[in-house]
């Protein structure tokens, strides 16, 4: 059962209001961390040395799973969409179009952003949750210091820098994946498969993949950040906040993904 | 160095007060410790002081400036946590000088105030380490140090011994002592152990539920608690507490208890006449009880006073004896030569210069 006689309690025991108003809370103090980040950048408050580190483990070491991931993505895809047309027109058709298409417009940048989401979200959340209930991030108040300049800064940055570049990365690595099953499986000649790609690609498609990959960084980072920052309840606090975090990352990335998409088209950026 | 007011200072969350009108003044280069029992409102007290917690109401004034919206880092106060806070990827050199690396200060300047500090604190030979490979005495003092080395107006201690076993404490209450006489500066210490707040505070604010019960060094304290609740919380063992009625008898005033009476002295008269055939309840410290055949008093005490002995708790350099006296259970702390058994009867006395009494309703010392 999903939720046993006493969680279903202590959900009822909250206020409807009340839950609203903690939400509506929470939003706040995230743009607050927001506001804070961009202020410390503005004012050139970044640690360089931090920002670099953090961009290896964002970057360099989120890599393999990306690369792992977008090339079987681009395999099923390409399997997908032979079989579909296979069965639409008899033949094995518009493979690498819809392919590369898909996985630019959309596969690519979703994907990723989950998959990272689910590596480094969950990581910075759990390390700045860490801190808060050890109240290393109060001795850095006490400290004279800025916690937002130090912890939130350098992962914004690498966040909003690794992400898109993660994305194309995905992307490329995704239509070779496809390119496989497509001349293995369905036995077209890599050629018509490119071909078909570049047919479909123009610059705005590239756009709109990788301006939708800077707003899911920008939500990956931000909720990640405001959770580790609210977490409290020692090392049953960090465990909730992290596997909130996530949730809530991907819920986010999942609905704006429409809103990004209607606007980008609308923008004719597709 | 500052002074530092709190007036009429409440804190709440949501509908749940935590700290009520809390009124505190602490001169420059004085030692105040906040003692009470968990969950009294010390540890939010200091955390509002630091600017780590909002105030709902009153005024915090360090060296003369509100400092009601000013952020910690510009209160100039340094703080050390009860668990070190310590970060675990940095050398002790670089916990001590992080705050000075942020602040840009010079590197000819940190080394000197981070050589400094762990000089006092006997560190010098850890700054190479991190803090997973020290002991929890050096964290703590790796703590004070990154604390010493930012030279603040005011030192704010949470707790700071409180992990640490009763050996390390008692060297470590010293060294603190030490380190405040050194730096004179104005220090706030939290602590729920009473033993810390008497033998380390020139003042000590009694709190509980978020209100003060009292404010007074350390023998006062002990001697002239202002009620019921300080006198029972500040000693070891606790005070021993009796609820007795005052009746008049033959002219004079008797307390009784039901298993024992005390005639109430001719100084003590006057005080308690107005609690005629009420209640009241009678303080005697553990100190102030004795085995009639080892007491050497001169003065006045009761008589006729028998229990039986229940644990006996011998720590060497003196003896705790449980009593029951049929009606109440009570603590004498006797004398290391004492050879009372469990289950023996003996007559004990009371040290009727030393009793505290009690209002029942309100707890306020009557005497």
């Amino acid at each position: 059962m999903l939720y046993t006689p006493n969680v279903k309690q202590q959900i009822l025991k909250v206020p409807f209001a009340k839950r609203v108003k903690n939400n509506i809370k929470g939003i706040g103090q995230a743009t607050e961390i927001v506001i804070d980040t961009f202020l410390c950048i503005i004012r050139g408050q970044i640690d360089i040395k931090n920002t670099i580190i953090q961009m290896v483990e964002v970057g360099y070491m989120s890599f393999p799973i990306v690369m792992l991931t977008s090339f079987f993505t681009g395999m099923v895809l390409a399997l997908q969409v032979g079989s579909a047309t296979a069965n639409l027109f008899n033949e094995p058709v518009y493979i690498g179009m819809i392919t590369g298409y898909a996985l630019v417009m959309e596969l690519g940048p979703v994907l990723t952003a989950v998959v990272i989401t689910g590596r480094v979200g969950a990581a910075i959340t759990a390390e700045i949750g860490t801190m808060k209930v050890t109240e290393q991030i109060d001795a850095l108040y006490t400290l004279g210091t800025n916690p937002i300049r130090y912890l939130a800064v350098p992962r914004f940055i690498s966040c909003i820098l690794m992400l898109p570049l993660l994305t194309a990365i995905s992307n490329i690595i995704g239509v070779y994946g496809g390119l496989v099953v497509a001349h293995l499986s369905w036995g077209i000649p890599s050629t018509i498969y490119m071909g078909d790609i570049l047919d479909v690609m123009t610059v705005r498609t590239f756009f709109h993949g990788f301006i939708k990959s800077f707003f899911f960084a920008g939500i990956l980072v931000t909720v990640a950040c405001h959770k580790g920052f609210q977490c409290s309840g020692g090392a049953e606090g960090v465990g909730k906040a992290t596997t909130s975090s996530v949730m809530l990352s991907m819920i986010l990335m999942l609905i704006s993904d429409y809103f990004l998409s209607d606007l980008l088209v609308s923008l004719k950026i597709s | 160095m500052a002074g530092i007011v709190l007036k009429n200072v409440y804190k709440s969350y949501g509908d749940v007060k935590i700290v009520k009108d809390f009124n505190l003044e602490i001169k420059d280069k004085e030692f105040c410790i906040l003692v009470g029992p968990s969950g009294c409102g010390k540890t939010t007290t200091l955390r509002m002081v630091a600017g780590l917690e909002d105030i709902t109401a009153g005024d915090i004034l360090i060296d003369g400036v509100k400092v009601n919206d000013m952020p910690p880092k510009d209160r100039d106060i340094a703080m050390v946590f009860q668990n070190y806070a310590l970060y675990p990827h940095m050398t002790v050199y670089d916990n001590m000088a992080f705050a000075l690396k942020l602040r840009s200060y010079d590197k000819a300047e940190i080394e000197k105030r981070v050589k400094e500090a762990a000089e006092i604190l006997g560190i010098s030979h850890l700054l190479d380490r991190k803090p997973k490979q020290l002991s929890g005495g050096q964290r703590q003092r790796v703590a004070v140090g990154r604390a010493i080395v930012r030279k603040p107006k005011v030192f704010l201690f949470d707790e700071p011994l409180s992990n640490l076993d009763a050996k390390l404490r008692v060297q470590m209450r010293a060294e603190l002592k030490k380190l405040h006489e050194r730096l004179q500066s104005t220090m706030i210490y939290v602590t729920h152990d009473q033993t810390e707040a008497m033998t380390m505070g020139d003042k000590i604010c009694v709190m509980k539920d978020g209100i003060i019960q009292q404010i007074a060094g350390p023998l006062e304290l002990y001697d002239k608690p202002a009620n019921k609740f300080v006198a029972g919380f500040i000693g070891t063992p606790p005070m021993n507490f009796f609820n007795v009625e005052v009746l008049s008898e033959n002219g004079s005033l008797v307390l009784k208890e039901g298993s024992f009476d005390v005639k109430v002295p001719d100084f003590m008269k006057e005080k308690v006449a107005p609690f005629v055939n009420k209640k009241i309840v009678m303080g005697v410290r553990p100190e102030d009880i004795y085995d009639k055949l080892f007491a050497n008093i001169s003065h006045q005490v009761v008589s006729g006073f028998s229990a039986t002995v229940d644990i006996v708790e011998p720590l060497g350099s003196e003896i705790y004896l449980h009593f029951n006296t049929g009606k109440n259970v009570m603590v004498a702390k006797v004398d290391a030569n004492n050879k009372s058994k469990p289950n023996q009867v003996i007559e004990l006395i009371l040290d009727l210069k030393r009793i505290h009494l009690f209002d029942l309703d309100s707890g306020k010392t009557i005497i």
